[in-house]
């Protein structure tokens, strides 16, 4: 398996407070990578840097071996890296389909076009997209309307757009309900599968982690404390003491049946 | 070396003023989130005011508490104007709050017209204060030093007042999130009273106190407004210590242009802005969150698609009705809707930029007056053809919009919305101070069209032809791929910048365009008065396009022209009465109030109401 | 202590409370259940008259509060604890606390920063930092440190548990049952049925802005139907 991204070294400071400091690792080709830790540890710091919206204050970004140093957002997505956000950012002013349609105007370069109307653009490979994340029948809705979870599946969809080799994924469950996440999760799952795609993703649900994801890393103060698979890291003594806690919700929670 | 001292010292004594009101401004800015435009208003107000106190309170003391009381009675009119104008649409879109202070300028102006007549006083000399000092052989007024020392004292009371007092932590928890200061149980209306006040005060005292140094008019009210804007965006928004730096700054260097290169002492504070910005684009001491970003007005605008059969239909036959006009209707009318056409171009230019693109300009006017003095200076100064002239005017605003938007489009918010303003206003001072080539204040006239088209007849269908074109295809290019990248980086700019959108780009390209469009409003104008003064590219006339945007309703193109239209017809109506100023400012700050989703916005919505309208799906 | 009769709550046209009958009683904790989408978020901010009820009442104290602006709300003694925890980030820990700070009522128990510190010790270390500078965990803790400097007599805490880590959950938890040993009456909506059970007496399960459970949570686990039902779990 080759890597898709590779860090080395990758460090940011904000006035002299360590966000995130001397973090590496890898990528591979086909994997669901998740990288947890508390907030504040630097998880969406260290995203910010690989998709280029931060600038890393040292330390090398390489996509297929490619140093993305100093690229912006929007080229780094033309080099393949989708992303999709902690609170969605579809476009409000839109139909369901229309946002698809932007995203493939863009992949398509057809963005300062003034002769053809916007939305007869690609209807039909937008359409074909949010089939595969079943969104098809809310495709003529106001996005402005939609339900979370569904924003969440729209944003997917534009997030393919571009056939990219890469996902990033900032907490992609975030603020659903349980039942829904798996949905949601089951369904990234397959789409990377079938697409052969790399997907990195931060999360809070642990159960969503554990279960979906090949291997996890561990953010606490902006350094990697562990990277391993769910078995590793529910039994790192280190991660339970930051992080997951000594699980005393659960021993309450059974003692509370027993009784 | 001591002259230059002197004038040092001058410049420090004139900051006094320019800070006051400044910091007000500022100030409520930061909480409310109003730019109050009404605010150099309350500093005419002051300044009569405290003129008329001052006629009747003698002596040293008298001065004083005149002034004193100027800034009070001044604060307790904004406190009239924050409980009757503004709290009635604090829950309306933001900068619909703007247009409510724009009403307010013209009810003062007239008020203050019906009170003190349309003369120019001249302040009082300070008793006890008269004198003045040598400074290094220098004389320097006693009232300057008054100024010099009194200045800090302000500065400190409103920074310890705002950083260490429970009113001050209350007021900026405020201005980051009211509804939140609510819910914690501080009566929030009474913290926007308060502030207001105290806002409206201190431009209040800044009228009163430079009356020895100036005097009270008519025209001050607006005269200082872009100083004040320029002031607070140099400073940084929010920033009390910046506001006193960057007043220092203007007024020092004010002085020294009056001495040195008397032709560009208006130009000087805006190319010192638009330096400062280049360096520090959140102003000396701003910093960059407060600013807010280019968003949507209000609720979001719903997804619009070209107009279905019925509306083509509708539309054509009022085309119809239109190319008849000259069959039926008099040369008078034919002027009205070729003032009409002209002006809701002008309009719909700017809509381009603020409905699609939450781009918020202030100082539209720069390229509708630009294109028209382009074309003016061509033919009368190049001896250019008129149709030449015609097709260059756009093309002149075009340039003029791609260098300012190249400058403004890289800020945000209300620094973008006060940095345009602040260009618009170099371009007016530009023309009026530089009358060898411009002709200055007097303007430039026997600008006439062709032969061809001289004819009132002629003309109007050459405007009717251009202008409803403009329109048209402005609409179209909203439903391109252009006009919906140019929503999406309104809508969601992350989201656009993460799939391949250069948003900035795209902004400048639309930026440019409106300009255009601007501009060829301005080259249809030019030829239909025969002339062009300075006034085309004055605040007043920004504010003009910017009001019937939000007034006709900011979500669809059709607000933009049919609010140009009804403010066109209505000016027309009340300007022959002498106190048209008022009327028109108390309409506009009803229907503020009443219909707070414009005119189109609140017809669309009662017609969905009676059902006459299908309603929009809502969620569940 | 607090009672919504038949509240009736929209947001633009979208009904979201329909209807909605519930309590809480002096000295209790109840959690509002129910899944995403399901009203939670609306029922606090009717009960804090951010969202004002189009008919239906909401009584306080025997009070009739409904149509109040909320400040009078939360002077009568409702604390509220918003589930973006909306701090102020430009101001520091201290300063925060004193925008929260409002005189004691009658009945209601006195904090003073002292008293907070002890139940909040990361504050402490931390009470002259910006909002912007803590971890999400202290942040939520000011949130709720904020809102009891006014004190209340009823906090309302919405999804304190949304979006943290595992370990701030629990210290959340503590808090929470420390805050009720005091005598602080709560209502928390939860989606996390654990964490809800372990702090709460009572279960208020919601779908569609009704009410479709009030009872021990003995009772729920004695109706499983009710939990995959409204719960998705």
């Amino acid at each position: 398996m080759t890597d898709v991204l590779k860090t080395d070294g990758l460090s940011k400071s904000f006035g002299g407070i360590r966000a995130v400091h001397n973090v590496n690792f890898t990528v591979a080709e086909g994997e669901l990578l998740a990288l947890i830790g508390p907030n504040g540890a630097g998880k969406t710091t260290c995203f910010n840097m690989l998709m280029g919206q931060l600038k890393p204050t040292s330390g090398k970004v390489y996509l297929h071996g490619e140093d993305l140093a100093g690229l912006a957002p929007r080229e780094i997505w033309r080099k393949g890296v989708g992303r999709t956000f902690q609170i969605t950012g579809t476009y409000q002013s839109m139909t369901v389909i229309e946002n698809v349609q932007m995203a493939l105007i863009s992949h398509h370069k057809r963005l300062f076009s003034i002769l053809k109307y916007a939305h007869k653009l690609y209807r039909d490979e937008a359409m074909s997209l949010l089939e595969l994340v079943g969104m098809a029948d809310q495709a003529e809705r106001h996005c402005a309307i939609l339900a979370y979870g569904d924003l969440k599946r729209l944003e997917l969809a534009i997030a393919l757009c571009n056939h990219p080799r890469l996902l990033l994924m900032d907490e992609p469950t975030a603020g659903m309900a349980p039942k829904e996440r798996i949905g949601l999760m089951q369904l990234t799952t397959d789409i990377v599968k079938n697409r052969k795609i790399s997907v990195l993703f931060t999360e809070h649900d642990m159960d969503v982690v554990f279960t979906h994801a090949h291997r996890i890393m561990v953010l606490n103060r902006g350094e990697l404390i562990a990277n391993g698979t769910s078995e590793e890291i529910r039994n790192d003594a280190r991660v339970q003491e930051v992080y997951l806690g000594g699980g005393h919700l659960f021993e309450k929670d059974e003692d509370q049946i027993n009784a | 070396m001591s002259l230059l001292i002197a004038q040092f010292l001058t410049g420090l004594a004139n900051a006094a003023a320019l800070f006051l009101v400044a910091s007000g401004l500022s100030l409520i800015f930061g909480v409310t989130r109003i730019v109050n435009f009404a605010h150099g208003s309350f500093y005419m107000l002051g300044a009569f005011i405290g003129y008329s106190l001052m006629q009747v309170l003698p002596g040293f003391f008298g001065f004083w508490s005149s002034v004193l009381l100027a800034g009070i009675a001044v604060g307790l009119i904004g406190v009239i104007v924050e409980m009757f104008v503004l709290r009635p649409i604090y829950k309306a879109p933001e900068l619909f709050q703007l247009v409510a202070t724009f009403g307010v300028i013209l009810v003062i102006q007239d008020l203050t017209l019906m009170t003190w007549g349309a003369v120019d006083v001249l302040g009082p000399r300070v008793p006890g204060l008269k004198g003045v000092v040598r400074i290094l052989g220098e004389p320097v007024p006693q009232y300057d030093l008054a100024l010099i020392a009194i200045t800090p004292f302000v500065l400190f009371a409103l920074w310890y007042l705002i950083t260490k007092t429970r009113v001050g932590i209350l007021v900026r928890a405020a201005t980051q999130d009211r509804e939140m200061v609510g819910a914690l149980g501080v009566n929030q209306a009474w913290l926007f009273t308060g502030v207001f006040f105290l806002g409206a005060a201190l431009a209040g005292l800044g009228g009163a106190i430079q009356l020895p140094k100036g005097g009270a008019d008519l025209l001050m009210d607006f005269n200082i407004l872009a100083a004040i804007f320029v002031v607070v965006v140099i400073g940084g928004m929010g920033s009390l210590p910046g506001a006193y730096l960057a007043a220092v700054l203007i007024s020092v260097l004010n002085v020294f242009g009056v001495s040195y290169i008397p032709q560009s002492t208006l130009v000087l504070m805006f190319v010192v802005m638009a330096v400062v910005l280049m360096v520090k684009p959140f102003g000396l001491l701003g910093r960059e969150e407060v600013a807010g970003e280019h968003g949507q007005v209000g609720e979001p605008e719903r997804p619009f698609k070209p107009a279905g059969k019925k509306g083509r239909i509708i539309v054509a036959a009022l085309l119809l009705l239109l190319a008849l006009l000259p069959v039926f209707g008099s040369s008078f009318a034919m002027v009205l809707v070729t003032d009409i056409i002209i002006f809701c171009l002008f309009a719909a230019s700017l809509h381009f930029i603020l409905g699609l693109g939450g781009l918020v300009s202030f100082g539209h006017a720069a390229y509708f007056g630009g294109g028209a003095y382009v074309a003016a200076l061509l033919v009368s100064s190049a001896g250019t053809p008129m149709e030449l002239a015609f097709l260059l005017a756009p093309l002149g605003a075009c340039l003029a919009a791609v260098i300012i938007g190249w400058l403004c489009i890289r800020l945000t918010g209300v620094y973008f919305a006060m940095l345009t303003m602040a260009f618009a206003q170099l371009l007016w001072s530009l023309v009026y101070q530089w009358d060898e080539f411009t002709g200055g204040d007097d303007g430039l006239v026997d600008i006439w069209p062709s032969p061809w088209l001289a004819e009132t007849e002629a003309y109007y269908y050459l405007t009717l032809i251009v202008g409803v074109g403009g329109i048209i295809l402005l609409r179209h290019t909203a439903h391109t791929p252009f006009g919906y990248a140019l929503r999406a980086s309104r809508d969601s700019s992350r989201q656009a910048e993460a799939t391949g959108i250069h948003t900035k780009r795209v902004q400048w390209a639309a930026f440019a365009f409106a300009g255009s469009m601007a501009g060829l409003a301005g080259a249809l104008f030019v030829f239909s008065k025969g002339s062009i003064f300075p006034t085309e590219l004055e605040i007043a006339r920004s504010f003009d396009a910017l009001i019937v945007v939000f007034l006709g309703g900011v979500k669809t193109l059709s607000g933009a022209v049919v609010g140009g239209a009804t403010l066109e017809l209505v000016k027309d109506y009340l300007t022959r009465f002498e106190y048209w100023r008022l009327i028109l400012g108390v309409l506009i700050i009803v229907i503020v109030i009443l219909a707070p989703d414009g005119i189109v916005g609140s017809l669309r919505k009662l017609g969905e109401r009676t059902g006459l309208l299908r309603e929009a799906e809502v969620s569940k | 202590m607090l009672e919504c009769k038949n509240i009736n709550s929209f947001y633009g046209k979208a009904h979201i409370l329909n209807d909605l009958c519930m309590s809480v009683d002096a000295g209790t904790v109840v959690s509002l259940l129910g899944r995403n989408g399901a009203g939670k978020t609306t029922t606090i901010k009717s009960i804090m008259q951010m969202v004002v009820p189009k008919t239906g009442q909401v009584t306080f104290l025997d009070r009739d509060i409904t149509g109040w602006p909320p400040h009078k709300v939360a002077r009568m003694g409702l604390g509220y604890v918003p589930e973006e925890r909306r701090i102020f980030t430009d101001l520091t820990i201290l300063e925060n606390l004193e925008v929260g700070r409002q005189p004691a009522r009658d009945g209601s128990i006195e904090w003073t920063i002292e008293m907070l510190f002890e139940i909040f010790p990361n504050l402490k270390e931390r009470r002259n930092n910006r909002g912007k500078e803590l971890s999400g965990g202290e942040q939520q803790m000011l949130t709720i440190a904020r809102t009891l400097m006014g004190n209340p007599k009823l906090l309302l805490l919405d999804e304190p548990s949304e979006g943290i880590a595992p370990v701030i959950v629990e210290q959340m938890a503590e808090t929470i049952l420390n805050l009720k040993a005091q005598g602080v009456t709560v209502l928390i909506s939860e989606q996390n049925l654990h964490f809800a059970r372990i702090v709460a007496d009572r279960a208020v399960i919601i779908e569609s802005g009704s009410l479709k459970f009030d009872g021990t949570f003995l009772d729920l686990d004695a109706q499983p139907e009710i939990q995959g039902a409204y719960l998705s779990v």
